[in-house]
């Protein structure tokens, strides 16, 4: 059985490039699309880039909502989506603390990380450029996953004052 | 089925009643003329080459362009192409600038945008999946370009999250803008993005401010454009970022070195409007940047992971707060050296300044420091411009970048931009122009890039700018008039940046090219042809110039007189531009072009290259 990974994220080395979105949606959409892709970095303000992707909470609360089941979760800690299942409800989206998930632009079903089944291209892309803002790490479930599940907004408010200080309250409305 | 690599149609916008449509140019013409540079100077010949002479850039008849090329934000570094007459050459540029708005817009479903008219009132634009709307822009006339880009990223994405409240959170648009300088209609004005990126050359700052246009911006959750051969596309994307991610020196500090090397290196930048080109401060290392203001040292575009650019910002002093990225190379001459600045702080405030204000960090300052050097030289008094001007005092060039943004006092007549503020100058002051044009640092009215050509040690030599149809633009030069048709050029028209042009291969781009599109084109054949034509039409309008300036073919092919004083100092002192040298490498440039001996395109040129229709307009330029 595969062990849990986790995609460790350090928002401050995120280089805005964006090519985790194209590898993300070449792998599962087979073309690039940013708005696909199930990782997706916000620029609020020029320079405060969060990336922003599914924290595997350990209880899953978007799994806990879906009604009709469409959700479950893998070996390594991955939230699926049963296509087929999914009824584009949005209540996944809703119960996210982060409100990560998307509904895929092409079919409207639920779109959350799958982890690449525990080889994500997003960090493949990031690690080759030195960037390593997101990281793989070897590590089962914990309590403090699901602080990542963060409105990317408010993440990059916090960013913003870290990098700029006082300015940094004024960069984003 | 339209070519891979593009969108498939342009939207048309007119200002003036409202009216939208999309239109599409057959394949033919996409495959000539690609998109960007390419696209928007055929466009702007078809459309207003009749009256070209007469018309006035900052009429409403002008058209303003954004396009986006084939290759855009799928070869790495996306970027956009503004363009439109001149409000600077009266001739065509192609400006372009890294921003997300490239990469939504074509995804949205447009390869490029045409704006005609003028809004009754301000407005911007918004293109995303529901369609393209004008949208009131009352309340962000008036205010900077850091505060506009604050505004529209919360403003429209509450406007999406209203309008499809289920599909997920809403990203931030793309957008360009213009700051008070822009709506002001200061000449040379910038477009700006993304805080602090702009389309700088050219002046379609004041271009779109004429047309009451405050911003464009889009948002789409399409894909991109499909390709031609997409596993050969993702492949080569692939190489080209292991390439780009070699190039080591810029990914550490951008163009950030060349501060302090083009000074003490290569004698090759402005120091106190290009009185000198040498300095060895080493107050413009880029350790003092990188050291007390760089927050962000990997900072890159869409696509990108060459990343030249390191975000910098003030935390304490009287500057606090100010954000900008590295500065750049460009910005750090002619923010700082130029001005006589040499603090890396003072260097950051005023490349912040230029980019809130909507100046072009480069054109704008070329300006503050000929008016400088007037004052210098007492042909400009502290009773002219209301305070002292001397050089280093950052205090003052705050004040006169504000004077110009807001055209107050002497700064109406600079936001005229360097070349007609002498001729206004020298009429003021009952001086000849050459009195005051002497000083003059521009090409066509152009101002010149931070890389002289007296030292000869920099990537910029003897009619590289002189023989430019970009002037002063140091992003695209004149070379042989063959290989350098696959320069920037090129990169302008496929619309890419010409950064990460460097590192992959000529061949990887130029199969990336093919895989793309589906053209069966090849690098020689742009450099015979396709580069060529767009040259020689963008050649054809800067001739016909007018109504307030018309350049004279030979006289205007011509450095500014200070690039052939000698350098007064440091290992190149002595050393001057080779005035023979620019004669006969001017010469060749022409021969080599088919345009004759004074640079106008011959009849049988015209023909060759199949644009035969601007032959009547070039016979009477030729008697």
């Amino acid at each position: 059985m595969a062990k849990p990974i986790w995609i460790s994220r350090d928002y401050q080395a995120c280089s805005g490039c964006r090519r985790c979105e194209l590898a993300c949606s070449i792998h599962h959409d087979g073309w690039m699309w940013p708005e696909a892709s199930r990782v997706r970095v916000f620029m609020p303000f020029p320079g405060v880039e969060v990336p922003h992707l599914c924290a595997q909470c350990q209880d899953y609360p978007c799994v806990e909502v879906c009604p009709v089941d469409a959700l479950s979760t893998d070996s390594i800690g991955a939230v699926i989506v049963d296509r087929e299942a999914c009824t584009s409800c949005g209540l996944c989206i809703k119960a996210c603390p982060g409100q990560v998930p998307t509904l895929h632009p092409e079919d409207n079903k639920a779109n959350i990380c799958d982890l690449c089944g525990g080889d994500p291209k997003c960090v493949d892309v990031c690690v080759e450029a030195g960037y390593n803002a997101l990281t793989i790490v070897n590590e089962g479930p914990s309590i403090h996953r699901k602080l990542y599940s963060r409105h990317p907004v408010e993440t990059a408010k916090d960013l913003a004052v870290k990098m700029f200080g006082e300015k940094g309250e004024e960069v984003i409305e | 089925m339209s070519p891979g690599g593009y969108a498939g149609k342009w939207l048309e916008v007119d200002l003036t009643t409202g009216k939208m449509a999309d239109i599409t140019f057959p394949d033919e013409v996409l495959e000539q003329y690609f998109g960007g540079r390419g696209m928007a100077t055929k466009i702007l010949w078809d459309r207003l080459g009749e009256n070209w002479a007469e018309l006035d850039a900052l009429s409403p008849e002008n058209l303003l362009i954004f396009a986006t090329g084939p290759m855009t934000a799928i070869y790495p570094g996306a970027r956009i192409c503004v363009s439109g007459k001149s409000p600077v050459s009266n001739g065509v540029v192609g400006s372009t600038a890294a921003t997300e708005f490239a990469v939504e817009i074509k995804n949205a479903g447009y390869d490029g945008i045409i704006v005609s008219g003028k809004s009754p009132k301000p407005v911007y634009l918004l293109v995303t999946d529901d369609g393209a709307e004008l949208i009131d822009a009352s309340h962000l006339w008036g205010i900077d370009g850091e505060k506009t880009l604050i505004k529209l990223n919360r403003e429209i994405t509450d406007l999406l999250t209203k309008r499809h409240p289920n599909v997920g959170l809403w990203k931030e648009p793309g957008t360009m803008y213009i700051g008070p300088a822009g709506e002001n209609m200061v000449r040379n004005a910038c477009v700006m993005t993304k805080m602090c990126h702009a389309a700088g050359y050219g002046g379609y700052g004041s271009l779109m401010g004429s047309k009451n246009l405050k911003a464009v911006a889009a948002k789409s959750r399409k894909s991109f454009p499909k390709v031609n051969a997409t596993t050969a596309v993702n492949l080569m994307v692939d190489q080209a970022h292991r390439d780009l991610q070699q190039v080591s020196r810029f990914r550490r500090w951008g163009t950030g070195w060349l501060g302090f090397g083009a000074g003490a290196g290569s004698s090759s930048e402005p120091v106190r409007n290009w009185q000198d080109e040498w300095h060895d401060e080493e107050s413009m290392g880029v350790n003092r940047y990188e050291d007390r203001y760089w927050v962000k040292k990997k900072w890159t575009d869409f696509n990108c992971t060459l990343g030249c650019m390191k975000v910098s910002c003030i935390q304490s002093g009287r500057w606090k707060g100010d954000i900008t990225d590295v500065p750049d190379y460009e910005l750090q001459a002619y923010c700082g050296t130029n001005l006589g600045i040499f603090d890396a702080g003072d260097n950051v405030h005023i490349s912040t300044l230029m980019d809130k204000l909507g100046h072009s960090g480069i054109n704008g300052p070329n300006t503050m420091g000929y008016a400088a050097e007037l004052y210098q030289r007492g042909i400009l008094t502290e009773e002219d411009i209301g305070f002292k001007l001397e050089w280093g005092d950052t205090e003052a060039f705050d004040q006169l970048a504000h004077m110009m943004a807001y055209r107050e006092g002497i700064g109406d007549i600079l936001a005229e931009g360097t070349y007609r503020a002498a001729l206004k100058i020298a009429e003021m002051k009952g001086l000849k122009p050459e009195e005051t044009l002497k000083y003059a640092v521009h090409v066509k009215g152009i101002e010149i890039g931070a890389h002289g050509t007296r030292s000869d040690a920099d990537f910029t030599h003897d009619m590289n700018y002189s023989a430019s149809v970009q002037g002063g633009d140091h992003t695209s030069t004149a070379g042989d008039g063959f290989s350098e048709m696959s320069g920037a050029l090129f990169y302008d028209s496929a619309v890419y940046c010409t950064f990460t042009a460097r590192g992959p291969s000529p061949e990887l781009q130029w199969d990336m090219l093919k895989a793309i599109t589906g053209f069966p084109l090849t690098m020689d054949m742009w450099r015979r042809v396709n580069g060529p034509r767009i040259i020689t039409l963008q050649k054809a309008l800067l001739l016909l110039g007018g109504p307030d300036v018309v350049w004279d073919p030979v006289k205007d092919d011509e450095n500014p007189p200070r690039f052939y004083e000698p350098l007064p100092k440091g290992p190149y002192k002595g050393q001057t531009t080779d005035k023979d040298r620019v004669d006969i490498r001017t010469q060749a440039y022409y021969e080599t072009l088919g345009w004759d001996e004074r640079g106008i395109p011959t009849r049988e040129t015209l023909e060759k290259l199949d644009i035969a229709d601007v032959e009547p307009l070039m016979a009477k330029l030729r008697k």
